[in-house]
């Protein structure tokens, strides 16, 4: 059996939705014991948000849930009362980290901020995740994907021109602002192990996405550099040879092959004589509206006479920069990802086995385990607060008042 | 209690990671994100450069571009100050230089004897050593983690393919939106009434890949410090972005249903949800509904207008059902307004919205200017500006600008003589050599 990278790290998870939940999820994969902290009238809002198991709106069968909180546990706690306040209390106490994503205010105002918090337990490295930050004029602002990715992304950009702009796919800023807010975490928590004291972080989401790498922080460089603002275009460079969503035999591949890349598209065509001549490779070359149908009069069949994967393959041989838009079937079946292992199957007591997207990164002496599939609703609440020495009989009283 | 240059204050001046060594040999966006991050943590992070090799999209589109073919460039590959390339344009390109702060830069040519030798002396001084190459690059270079852990047992190996260093693709070749393809985003984020052929490429891999990189060598970290074991670690860039795409993924596996573009609507059935435009020219605004009280909200910030009672609106389920009219009726509304004047309003009332924001909006936004965001820095070859700040914010460790971008060489003394304790006549030779020096090769274009 192998070593967890994070094993013996305690987090307390207040979280709910999908950024904090994926925050959560990096520590519990990697072996940290993490405590799901749930409201007890239904739980994480996210287990009432599709995609369900067979279409059935069920507390245990989203699989958005199962797949953001495995190796978890799950405890019950009423938060609203003093008396579910005194146990959170009790297991921050021995927690390391605590991660929370209520919108900002509500943990002060519930007594459990990190004054406070901090005040039972110096080491605490306390994150709090939210849409825009812990002060600042949009503070309470509501927010959605949507609204994130348009403020702090690049979703200006995206799309084509005189039409509305457009997101990204599902809600990708959200898991990314949950991984940003894991990695500061780990420092905080080096930080506190070194120095004997913990910290609050502050995560905007906002923030995650203007200062991220999707080409927010360079269209924000663009324009103090230079004043000069992203437009919507096609593709990645504009108009070009060889380049952007090409329509093929079976479907679509996305390709980059214009400017200085140029010569190895030649290459993948087979070198033929019409591009051997030096005009193909002239600067700018690529912007030439004659040039470029002179190209696709050869390139458009060429296209559609061959499949997505084989284009790929051939594009590969000639280093040409490109992949096949494939559907969730196809990179379900495709081999690269089978032969590695890729999507593990988990048993879930109210679906059966289900495949998982793997383990994002592969660490040598301490991979991934999958130890146990997402909890359900309160599933840990004996093991939990009986260690905190809650009788049978005191969670039978707790659960009556609504406590648990 | 330090002042420091951005004005900001720290309460302590141990960064988390202080003392902690990078070596980075990364390229492009997906390993410089992940090495910046630890850098802003506190570490200290040597980019390894060849003044004799030039990585596209590293420090630029090309070494040398052409002024005059900048604006045909998109901003972020030709927007350099003023316009202007310089004389060392690797230095000055933006979609490239905030990756660069707090970052050192070495240059060694590794494909000469001499090269080797430095690389070795260097390992044995570093914690960890971070590459995002095609796997092939690393072997021609003859770098593997057998290699670096017989000159420092306890090293930490990053490697960050495109699909993993095992199996038929390893040695294919991606940017964010190639493998972004391959997994399935780019068919689930066009406009619903268009073909894919009009996206535009996003690279949500790269960010995907930074964050979680730069956190799983804190997890390795965290376990280097309780046994005194490193490792060897492997991020495939399209493996770790799928788990960014679950819910797709899910209803796939779960259901069997291939989910196809939603537009900028969700799975959840907000309606109305979507970039609707505001006055002036290409401003848009969004605004998301998901239940009862937030179109409360939206009717009564719209003045409570009649087509809001039709009973097609009347509860969530409906209005999902006939969002497209509902969406029509809206825009006749948010049109009449500035974007900034409409999020104003609609917070007011509880909606989830926001104007669409271009890099200027964002420049000049009142919350990032109360919160501090933007770092104005003063950079020796671009002047000063304001670069786009850190992605988290610590009560007691707060990350800092230490160091401007780092040019292309800029630390070349101090690693060599300071780290590497070469003497000054060792110094000149490996300058002789080619080693060292801040312009790449006359010949590189």
């Amino acid at each position: 059996m192998f070593d967890q990278a994070l094993e013996g790290v305690k987090v307390l998870d207040l979280t709910q939705y999908i950024a904090g939940p994926f925050c959560t999820k990096l520590m519990a994969d990697y072996g940290a014991d993490v405590i799901k902290v749930e409201r007890p009238d239904g739980g994480d809002p996210a287990r009432h948000l599709g995609p369900f198991h067979e279409g059935d709106a069920h507390h245990e069968k989203s699989g958005l849930f199962l797949q953001l909180n495995t190796n978890k546990r799950s405890v019950t706690l009423n938060l609203k009362v003093p008396s579910g306040r005194f146990i959170l209390h009790e297991l921050v106490k021995e927690a390391d980290i605590l991660v929370e994503n209520y919108a900002p205010g509500v943990m002060d105002a519930w007594g459990l901020g990190y004054d406070a918090l901090a005040e039972i337990n110096p080491r605490l490295v306390m994150t709090s995740i939210s849409n825009f930050g812990q002060t600042g004029p949009y503070r309470d602002y509501k927010a959605s994907e949507l609204v994130l990715f348009g403020m702090g992304g690049e979703m200006h950009s995206i799309g084509m021109e005189g039409r509305e702009p457009l997101k990204q796919g599902g809600n990708v800023a959200q898991y990314e602002a949950g991984a940003a807010a894991a990695t500061a975490t780990m420092g905080a928590l080096w930080a506190a192990d070194r120095d004997d004291e913990g910290q609050h972080l502050d995560i905007s989401i906002f923030e995650t996405q203007l200062g991220g790498v999707d080409r927010r922080h360079a269209a924000l460089m663009a324009y103090a550099y230079s004043g000069r603002i992203s437009v919507q275009q096609a593709g990645w460079l504009g108009p070009t040879f060889a380049s952007g969503t090409l329509p093929c035999a079976d479907g679509y591949i996305e390709m980059a092959g214009g400017g200085h890349l140029f010569p190895r598209v030649i290459k993948m065509l087979g070198n033929p004589e019409f591009l051997q001549d030096p005009k193909w490779l002239e600067p700018g070359a690529g912007a030439d509206p004659q040039l470029q149908e002179e190209l696709n009069e050869f390139f458009i069949p060429w296209l559609m006479e061959r499949t997505k994967r084989e284009i790929w393959e051939e594009g590969q041989k000639a280093r040409v920069l490109c992949g096949p838009l494939y559907s969730m079937s196809d990179l379900l079946e495709d081999p690269q990802f089978v032969g590695r292992g890729f999507w593990p199957k988990l048993e879930h007591p109210h679906t059966g086995p289900v495949s998982h997207p793997g383990a994002p990164t592969r660490m040598a002496e301490t991979p991934r385990q999958m130890r146990h599939p997402a909890p359900e609703l309160g599933q840990h609440i004996e093991e939990v607060y009986g260690h905190l020495g809650y009788s049978r009989d005191d969670l039978t009283r707790l659960r009556e008042r609504g406590v648990i | 209690m330090t002042t420091l240059t951005n004005g900001k204050t720290a309460k302590s001046t141990r960064l988390p990671l202080e003392g902690i060594r990078v070596l980075d040999f990364c390229v492009v966006w997906a390993g410089p994100f992940a090495t910046q991050l630890l850098a802003d943590l506190g570490a200290e992070v040597i980019k390894v450069e060849n003044i004799h090799h030039w990585q596209p999209m590293t420090r630029g589109f090309v070494a040398r571009p052409n002024k005059d073919s900048l604006p045909d460039l998109p901003p972020m590959l030709g927007g350099y100050p003023d316009g202007d390339p310089g004389p060392r344009p690797w230095n000055r390109c933006p979609g490239f230089n905030n990756l660069f702060r707090n970052k050192k830069s070495m240059t060694l040519d590794l494909r000469q004897p001499k090269g080797r030798e430095m690389l070795e002396r260097l390992v044995k001084e570093c914690d960890i050593f971070y590459e995002n190459n095609v796997t092939e690059t690393m072997e021609k270079l003859d770098i593997s983690y057998e290699f670096l852990k017989s000159i420092r047992p306890d090293i930490i190996m990053m490697r960050v393919p495109a699909y993993g260093s095992v199996g038929p693709y390893r040695n294919y070749r991606a940017l964010g939106v190639h493998l972004e393809s391959v997994i399935g985003h780019s068919l689930i984020r066009g406009y619903r009434d268009s073909d894919p052929s009009t996206n535009s490429a996003i690279y949500m891999g790269d960010y995907a890949a930074g964050v979680q990189g730069a956190f799983t060598v804190l997890a390795a970290l965290h376990y280097r410090k309780r046994t005194g074991k490193g490792q060897l670690i492997e991020l495939a860039q399209a493996e770790n972005a799928v788990n960014f795409l679950s819910e797709a993924v899910m209803d796939y596996t779960l259901n069997g249903r291939v989910q196809g573009t939603l537009g900028n609507r969700n799975m959840f059935g907000s309606a109305p949800c979507g970039a609707f435009p505001a006055k002036g020219d290409n401003n848009w605004i969004s605004i998301t509904v998901s239940n009862d009280a937030e179109w409360q909200g939206l009717c009564e910030a719209m003045g409570n207008p009649d087509w809001c009672k039709d009973e097609r609106y009347s509860d969530q389920y409906a209005r999902w059902k006939n969002a497209d009219q509902l969406e029509e009726e809206l825009s006749r509304w948010t049109v009449q307004y500035e974007k900034y004047e409409a999020f104003r309003l609609l917070q007011s009332h509880g909606v989830p919205s926001g104007p669409v924001m271009h890099a200027g909006d964002a420049h000049s936004d009142p919350h990032l200017k109360e919160r501090d965001f933007f770092n104005r820095i003063t950079h020796a070859e671009a002047g000063t500006h304001d670069y786009p700040g850190f992605i988290f914010n610590m009560s007691r460790t707060p990350p800092v600008v230490r160091s401007a971008p780092c040019r292309l060489g800029e630390h070349n003394e101090y690693v060599y003589k300071e780290i590497l304790k070469v003497s000054d006549e060792e110094y000149a030779q490996l300058e002789a050599e080619g080693h060292i020096g801040m312009d790449f090769d006359p010949e590189i274009q």
